[in-house]
């Protein structure tokens, strides 16, 4: 078991790919007992690698480690004064067991379209250190995914470090519709969040990966009049392409995510909502 | 503690601390493991089996349909569904070869290397439409079961009625989600054959097994494990399995268990049957019912199982607890190529009472009537009859107890309350609606005369008494009302009485533990046998306490080695007369009552539904024990909440699709209001302790008070469950609140 994060990334390049990285286990093991593809892996154990553990601040940045946990977040006081995303985002993952025991960095290698985690980092534009055996390499958190559990990671990398820049947020707003209240799966995700460097739409179970929608960011820099919920679905049909699956419609993902923008932006913005009809 | 304080659960610590040694507990000697390989395909012919060679199949025990010792055949109603597929598949995930291995792993690795390929022969998935040619593989038109009851002359009332309101409803499939898995071991025992395992009606499983291996009940012994949970899915399915596990252990010569995953439970196991219920009723201009036109169609699924008596409770329940003069229902259960569905809670009422309590507030906006007025008016009083013909006589105030949920739920108020809040909100919208409906209690008809339920007490030499039943306890309670039922019987301390665990080698068959007869029908077993126990002793009726403890303690002084049992045999109650032909009479012994009352509120932003407030009020007979019976109400009523908010079995080629936890959605604590229960109580002669039927009422309110409510909120018509978000925008999407 390796200590140490270059142990564990020469682990991961003499396996050539074979062994796979596990944190809390609760993606890669949910299905344990009855998969024997789950079985067959082989895994490589972090628990032994302190180096990944904690989260820190900085003037300008606050890093976690990737096993830091999602109640770790949700315990930090000044995670809640400053970047409420992450804390309201670690609040709806699963219940309490899965918040004790998953890891943002988990959340975000496993990269299912769903993820509740990487939804919140991406608005507040995460980036991400990866370490291989020939150093660490900086990516975007909006640029990392490629496609349906496809990103810019190679096998003999880790996940190191996530940075988040310490901003002055005027809003951040984080809606997560799921089926029931707790233990859900994302139907339909959305985070907001408006600084000095703009405004940050991200989306999950909207698209195969998590996604930023740039079109619907333009409209509201550009502050276009939205009188009713559907003037949003052009940009939201040019910046996501959500499906029918077993847990909801496109139709459906696409009509609330409509409303959800329009009711939250509505109280902040004097474009968005009935009042702008003078204009 | 003395009799007259409820005894605490008798299992309650056992399983709170978690010592309670469910099937998948038990340690047992040299248990291999088993498990199934299923069809890929929903229809056709088998052509062959193909063994890979992933896996070293001399250590594997392989069984298939010729090492059946008797007939291919489950035997419960009909005879149609084979004990593993021979030749012909009629849906997916039907068992056709079981493995048995010491590592259970290594069963899923041989099971991924059976492939069992199929000559496709055309499905049929859709129960409403009607059968083309070659879907057609019972009788000449799929139809399993069709069954009629008629009272008057309802053409003529429609034709003369004031108005005539028609609808059709539809209610979706329901899993029973019980927390243990169905499992079940088996070996082999000298010359008998011992199964034991998670199931509800030990008897049933004993009648599969005689026939299907071919041996009378000396050589077969069916043992209950402490079991999770049941609502009906184990009533018929682990008839299938202990043969399964019977015949490898056979085989294998060795004790085999099987425990379905999650996954292969929720797939290959029974749920309740899908519905649609349409109504065509003639009405008064002030909201009398003159006339129900009802047909009610369900689906079957690939077998027959229970769907027969489903469509029966469900047709019978139809009409509701209303005084109407003329009734016609009609009912048919179609086969698909689905999973076939089988008992759940409710057992055909729910979904048809969905639809009757819907249809009524249907009629009642129409005329312009509250719904509280439209079901005041039409009530059964008693001296009126139902549509059976059967006259309800039982001095229960049916309107006192809808007055009395009005009341206490606030009703009217929150009507106002609700007027104004709508007004005034932007995209959150309220409103309140109810349901009045009953549940018969026990078997169907003639079905407890055919049981002949038998029940035994045993006198023990130190004077204390051991209940002898196969009625099984499943996390209901079954066995504290059992204690508390013989020791008030016979003024006896709760510590002088057990419970025997079920075993066929011990316990007489006192009927299957379903259909809401237990506490009512077996019961009162129990109480009349405690009386013969104690004419055995040569007691007086009066006799308790101390007095039976020294005259069981004596005839054991005179009756050395010798075995002291009062003994009780099913009597029906003399009132009962019911004729099976014409579907006329006296369906029930007795009927529980109920008014449910749902408070909803809904977010026109994301559709999304949530029940405010629940009362559920009811008139259950004698409630022997508040606490299991507050338990059971509320259980039904969150049980009912999933099935009509939440829970969706989406089926593909008629199997299920999201059968994970994960993607199949109950509700957790968060999602459920504080539901208030309320009791009125008018004993049943005839029942235990004076107690009717109280397990499967429950889930017949919630859904259609929920739906009723959500028309209040938004003044629309929903007529279908589940009424997910993604449903409900259709009916609302142009709402331009928001
Ligand atoms: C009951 C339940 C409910 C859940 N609810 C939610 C929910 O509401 N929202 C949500 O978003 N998720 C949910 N999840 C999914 C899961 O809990 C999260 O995705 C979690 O963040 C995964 O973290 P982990 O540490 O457990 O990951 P693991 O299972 O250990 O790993 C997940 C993936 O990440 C890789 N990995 C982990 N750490 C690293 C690293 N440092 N470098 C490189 N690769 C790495 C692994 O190889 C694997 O591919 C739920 C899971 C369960 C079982």
């Amino acid at each position: 078991m390796p200590t140490s994060v270059s142990e564990a990334v020469s682990m991961l390049d003499t396996s050539r790919g074979k062994a796979l990285p596990i944190a809390g286990g609760t993606d890669l093991l949910a299905y344990w007992p009855e998969r024997l593809d789950a079985r067959d892996k082989t895994y490589l154990d972090l628990s032994g690698v302190d180096e990944l553990c904690g989260h820190t601040w900085t003037d300008d940045e606050l890093i976690m480690r990737a096993r830091t946990t999602f109640w770790e977040i949700v315990c930090d006081q000044r995670a809640t004064a400053e970047m409420r995303l992450l804390v309201e985002a670690a609040r709806t993952v699963g219940a309490i067991q899965i918040q004790t025991r998953g890891t943002w960095g988990g959340n975000i290698v496993n990269a299912s379209p769903a993820a509740d985690g990487v939804l919140a980092l991406m608005a507040l534009d995460a980036t991400l250190e990866l370490t291989g055996v020939e150093g660490t390499e900086e990516v975007q958190l909006d640029e990392f995914y490629l496609g349906y559990k496809q990103m810019k990671r190679r096998e003999d990398q880790l996940l190191t470090r996530i940075r988040i820049p310490r901003r002055a947020y005027t809003f951040q707003s984080f809606t997560k519709i799921g089926t029931r209240k707790a233990q859900a799966i994302t139907k339909v995700g959305l985070a907001i969040a408006k600084s000095d460097s703009g405004w940050r739409i991200a989306a999950n179970s909207m698209a195969p990966t998590v996604k930023r929608c740039p079109d619907l960011e333009r409209m509201l820099e550009d502050e276009t009049p939205i009188r009713n919920p559907t003037d949003f679905l052009p940009a939201i049909r040019a910046d996501v392409s959500p499906i029918d699956d077993i847990r909801s419609t496109a139709a459906y993902r696409e009509h609330v995510m409509a409303r959800v923008l329009f009711h939250e932006l509505a109280p902040l913005c004097p474009w968005v909502g009935a009042k702008s009809k003078s204009e | 503690m003395c009799a007259d304080q409820p005894p605490l659960r008798t299992e309650g610590l056992s399983k709170l601390t978690g010592a309670e040694r469910f099937v998948d507990d038990l340690a047992i000697e040299g248990c291999l493991w088993g498990m199934t390989a299923r069809s890929p395909l929903p229809r056709g012919k088998i052509r062959e089996i193909r063994y890979g060679n992933g896996v070293d199949w001399s250590e594997f025990v392989v069984v298939d349909h010729n090492d059946i010792p008797g007939p291919n055949q489950i035997r419960l109603l009909e005879l149609d569904q084979p004990v593993l597929a021979s030749d012909q598949i009629r849906h997916i995930h039907e068992a056709v070869v079981l493995v048995a291995h010491p590592s259970r792993e290594m069963c899923r690795r041989a099971v991924d290397q059976i492939e069992i390929i199929i000559d496709p022969e055309p499905g049929i998935f859709d129960f409403r439409v009607t059968p083309r040619e070659d879907q057609i593989q019972h009788g000449t038109d799929n139809v399993l079961s069709d069954l009629g009851i008629c009272k008057g002359d309802v053409e003529a009332a429609l034709a003369s009625a004031d108005h005539v309101i028609e609808g059709v409803y539809e209610t979706g499939a329901q899993e029973h989600v019980y927390i243990e898995n169905q499992g079940m071991a088996a070996w082999v025992d000298g010359d008998v054959i011992v199964v034991q395992g998670s199931m509800q009606c030990p008897y049933y499983v004993l009648n599969s097994l005689t026939h299907a291996l071919d041996r009378d009940e000396s050589k077969i012994r069916v043992v209950q494990a402490p079991t999770g949970g049941g609502f009906g899915g184990k009533e018929d399915y682990p008839s299938n399995l202990a043969i399964h596990a019977a015949l490898l252990a056979m085989k294998a010569k060795q004790p085999v268990k099987i425990i379905y995953d999650r996954s292969e439970d929720m797939a290959a196991t029974t749920k309740r049957h899908p519905a649609r219920v349409r109504h065509r009723t003639g009405v008064t201009s002030d909201g009398r019912l003159v006339a129900q036109d009802i047909e009610m169609v369900i689906d079957a699924g690939a077998y027959i199982t229970l769907s027969p008596v489903v469509l029966s409770r469900g047709i019978i329940h139809a009409g509701g607890p209303y005084a109407c003069d003329n009734v016609r229902i009609s009912g048919r259960a179609m086969l698909t190529n689905s999973v076939p569905y089988g008992a759940f809670r409710g057992f055909g009422a729910p979904q048809s009472l969905f639809a009757l309590e819907r249809h009524l507030d249907v009629i009642a906006r129409q005329l312009g009537i509250d719904p509280v007025e439209i079901r005041r008016r039409n009530l059964v009083r008693d001296g009126q009859s139902t549509a059976t013909g059967q006259v309800i006589n039982d001095g229960t105030d049916r309107i006192e107890l809808l007055e009395l949920a009005v009341a206490q739920s606030g009703y009217t108020q929150k009507q106002a309350a609700h007027t104004e809040f709508n007004a005034s909100s932007q995209f959150m919208r309220r409103g309140i609606g109810l349901a009045t409906f009953f549940h018969g209690g026990g078997f169907t008809g003639s079905g407890e005369d055919y049981l002949k339920s038998k029940l035994h007490v045993l006198g023990k030499p130190d004077g204390s008494i051991e209940i002898l039943a196969a009625s099984t306890e499943m996390g209901q309670g079954a066995q504290t009302i059992f204690i508390s039922l013989a020791s008030n019987r016979l003024g006896l301390e709760h510590s002088d009485v057990v419970v025997a665990t079920p075993d066929t080698f011990r316990v007489p068959n006192s009927g299957p533990t379903v259909a809401s007869r237990t506490a009512m029908v077996v019961g009162r077993l129990i109480e009349r046998a405690c009386d013969d126990l104690r004419k055995q002793c040569g007691l007086k009726d009066d006799a308790r306490g101390e007095s039976v403890r020294h005259a069981i303690r004596q005839w054991h002084v005179t009756h050395p080695g010798e075995t002291l049992l009062g003994r009780a045999q099913y009597e029906r109650p003399p009132h009962v007369q019911w004729d099976e032909k014409t579907y006329k009479g006296d369906a029930y012994g007795t009927f529980a009552w109920g008014t449910y009352v749902a408070e909803v509120e809904i977010d026109l932003r994301t559709y999304q539904c949530r029940v405010l407030d629940f009362h559920a009020v009811q008139e259950v007979g004698t409630v022997l024990n508040e606490t299991l019976a507050t338990g059971q109400i509320q259980g039904g009523v969150v049980q009912g909440i999933g099935w009509a908010l939440l829970e969706e079995c989406v089926m593909e080629q008629g199997a299920f699709k999201n059968c994970q936890l994960t993607n199949y959605i109950i509700p957790t604590a968060q999602d459920v209001p504080t539901i208030h229960v309320t009791f009125l109580e008018n004993p049943y002669e005839h029942g235990g302790g004076g107690s009717k039927g109280i397990g499967e009422l429950p889930m017949d309110g919630p859904a259609p008070a929920i739906l009723n409510a959500i028309a209040d909120a938004l003044g629309i018509e929903p007529n279908r469950i589940p009424l997910t978000p993604e449903r409900l925008m259709e009916h609302v999407l142009d709402d331009h609140a928001c």
